[in-house]
């Protein structure tokens, strides 16, 4: 995998390039590029996988003007000038879901389809009860059972990080912090723009997730035009770390169908 | 030396521990008997009067939905101690702007404060503990940030008496401000700032601000004092910083026996003991930064925080003083204490007295706000005016003597 860093839109941007073929912009979940890693490998066996950091995740830099997914969907579609992408597929994960779907509702023409993974973004329930339960006020077990069926298997053990690791960890998570707190997990105007998407999408979520619920995947998709929902089994949230292989085929037969 | 005397308001009444996750944030508010709370601020309103009529000023500050702190709207209780009192300073310590929304109407609030205490107000600023993070539902990304936006709108909305002027920054935006009423003290009333950390100190010092710390021990006052001493010294205030430009809050308990003290101390430490808050409300994202936080991990290696905030839950009378948190015993051993500790940090100027906390009841926490009053407190205002000055010579005389201090007061907590 390339890497590198890329100066746009007044900042220092970390960008991972990977594979051959037609152009697909990753944009990765709220952990970070670490946990989306397997899934990533598999995408760029037939494609060329364009993988930037956020603004403010992994080494990227962070703008004190920057404070929502929709400022970073704008870096993105610079990002797309500057490599000469005039048209790409586009898969996002939790966040990155979200930068992806605002990125379609400001340049529809510019996406050939795309790949929503457990996306947030939009509130569509009542306004009484979160759509997306507060990840900040629950204990990390907890966390950990909604990311994972089998957490043993997954969690990382933060004592065999490398100082780089584990500042990249809590940088990621501080900066999802500030993107998602208020109003929470979700741009308010969103759903009013999300009729704007031309591209064919696809959702997909795990099984068993309850962070992003099957409920709430539904709603979303409805207000996209031409979206379908569809689902991993032995999945919980983070379904790319649980089943990338599963979610790989899935994504790769719906962008090549 | 300038003494206040400070409760939180605490609603003591707790089901046992182990039925609850926290006492911030999470508690249900059916714990509160809205007939006991009333007779609760009757009393804590009654002992700052008492405190006043001691000699001694008054402090108060703001938490929510907490037992530990049953002020929400501190500028409130400030509204009605100010009418019932005549003579005290009343201190407020303080508005957690990074929280607040509109830091135009914090400046509305305080400016009325002073108007009704006849020019009484200290306002006093805080970032805010991190469980107060969810409750206001704020932003822990960028707290300084809007911090300093706001103590500086603040400050310039006090002082500005030509109509209405505009403010377009970062975190707030104002067309037309033009409060009413402007404050009685000129040019504004004393800003005090607290901050617990060095680089937070040394802005405070900058800007010349009163510095306040809480329970920060000897080590940690020291560190924040000498922040607070290099910003002051490097922004051109000059080379010497009156020590009443530096307070420190600690438990205090003050008796005629060593016996009765240690009984009313140990009540005091409720205020620690009881503070039972899960990591997730203790430490939420971007509160303590990136580099903090990776240190705090590494320290901690794979084993998560106990559920009990800053001190652990089982703080003993003995320990709390040897770290410097909490002064007590008899005025002659109380005066040694803090005289010690004075020595140690390089001189402050104001002694923010957590004199009541917890089930210490009414009557011994009157007790011991009079013992201090009458036995310690002539004592320390003679030997330590507010216009000495605060770590002058720190790399002589001063600092050699602090070592010998630290050493000391390892050995005999009591002083």
């Amino acid at each position: 995998m390339k890497n590198g860093m890329l100066k746009l839109a007044g900042l220092d941007l970390e960008l991972f390039e990977d594979g051959g073929g037609a152009p697909l912009l990753f944009l990765h979940s709220a952990r970070g590029l670490q946990q989306d890693q397997a899934f990533v490998d598999r995408l760029a066996k037939t494609r060329r996988v364009i993988v930037p950091s956020h603004p403010g995740f992994g080494h990227s830099g962070l703008p004190d003007w920057l404070d929502t997914p929709d400022d970073i969907a704008h870096i993105y579609l610079e990002l797309m000038d500057r490599l000469g992408l005039a048209k790409a597929d586009l898969a996002g994960i939790t966040i990155g879901g979200w930068i992806a779907a605002e990125m379609a509702t400001k340049a529809p023409e510019r996406f050939r389809k795309i790949a929503l993974v457990a996306p947030v973004g939009v509130k569509t329930g009542p306004v009484d009860k979160l759509d997306i339960p507060d990840v900040f006020a629950v204990p990390q077990e907890r966390i950990d059972r909604w990311l994972y069926l089998d957490p043993a298997k997954h969690v990382t053990d933060t004592s065999r990080l490398s100082d780089d690791e584990l500042t990249v960890m809590v940088r990621n998570r501080e900066t999802f912090a500030m993107l998602v707190w208020e109003p929470w997990m979700h741009n308010p105007k969103l759903k009013h723009r999300l009729q704007r998407i031309a591209a064919p999408t696809l959702f997909v979520r795990g099984e068993s997730d309850e962070i992003v619920s099957a409920d709430y995947t539904e709603r979303y998709a409805r207000l996209v035009p031409n979206a379908r929902v569809e689902t991993i089994a032995n999945a919980a949230h983070a379904v790319q770390a649980e089943q990338p292989d599963a979610l790989a085929a899935k994504v790769l037969g719906f962008l090549d169908a | 030396m300038r003494a206040w005397h400070f409760t939180e308001t605490a609603y003591p009444y707790l089901p046992p521990p182990e039925t609850y996750e926290s006492v911030r944030v999470s508690l249900p508010n059916r714990i509160y008997d809205p007939a006991k709370g009333a007779a609760l601020y009757d009393r804590y309103i009654r002992e700052w009067q008492i405190a006043e009529e001691e000699g001694v000023e008054i402090m108060m500050n703001e938490h929510h939905q907490t037992v530990t702190c049953v002020d929400p709207a501190a500028p409130l209780m400030m509204a009605a101690v100010a009418r019932v009192t005549s003579k005290a300073r009343i201190l407020i310590l303080g508005n957690p702007i990074a929280n607040r929304r509109q830091p135009v109407r914090v400046a509305e609030e305080m400016a009325m404060i002073d108007i009704l205490s006849h020019g009484r107000l200290e306002a006093g600023f805080v970032r805010g503990v991190p469980y107060e993070l969810l409750p206001a539902n704020s932003n822990p990304v960028r707290m300084n940030e809007r911090h300093w936006e706001a103590l500086d709108l603040i400050v310039k909305t006090w002082t500005h008496h030509d109509g209405p002027f505009s403010h377009e920054g970062r975190f707030f935006h104002y067309r037309a401000v033009n409060i009413w009423p402007r404050p009685w003290q000129q040019p504004h009333p004393p800003v005090w700032v607290s901050t617990t950390s060095a680089s937070g100190a040394r802005n405070v010092g900058a800007h010349g601000f009163v510095q306040a710390t809480f329970l920060t021990g000897y080590e940690g006052t020291r560190s924040v004092y000498d922040s607070y001493r290099r910003g002051w010294r490097e922004a051109g205030r000059g080379q010497d910083v009156p020590i009443d430009r530096l307070a420190y809050a600690a438990l205090v308990y003050v008796s005629d026996s060593e016996q009765k003290a240690y009984d009313g101390a140990d009540k005091l430490l409720w205020y620690l003991n009881a503070n039972k808050v899960p990591r997730h409300f203790a430490a939420p994202p971007g509160y303590a930064g990136v580099p903090g936080t990776v240190a705090a991990l590494k320290a901690a290696g794979q084993t998560t925080q106990g559920d009990h905030a800053n001190f652990g839950r089982n703080m003993k009378v003995e320990t709390a003083m040897e770290r410097g948190l909490m002064f007590c015993g008899t005025p002659d051993q109380v005066h040694a204490q803090i005289k010690k500790f004075y020595d140690h940090v390089g001189g402050f100027g104001h002694l923010l007295i957590m004199g009541q906390a917890g089930f210490l009841e009414h009557d011994d926490t009157v007790h011991g706000i009079r013992m201090f009053a009458r036995e310690v407190y002539p004592r320390l205002k003679e030997e330590y005016p507010g216009t000495l000055i605060s770590g002058g010579d720190w790399e002589g005389r001063a600092g050699v003597q602090a070592r010998g201090v630290a050493a000391e007061a390892r050995g005999t907590p009591l002083g």
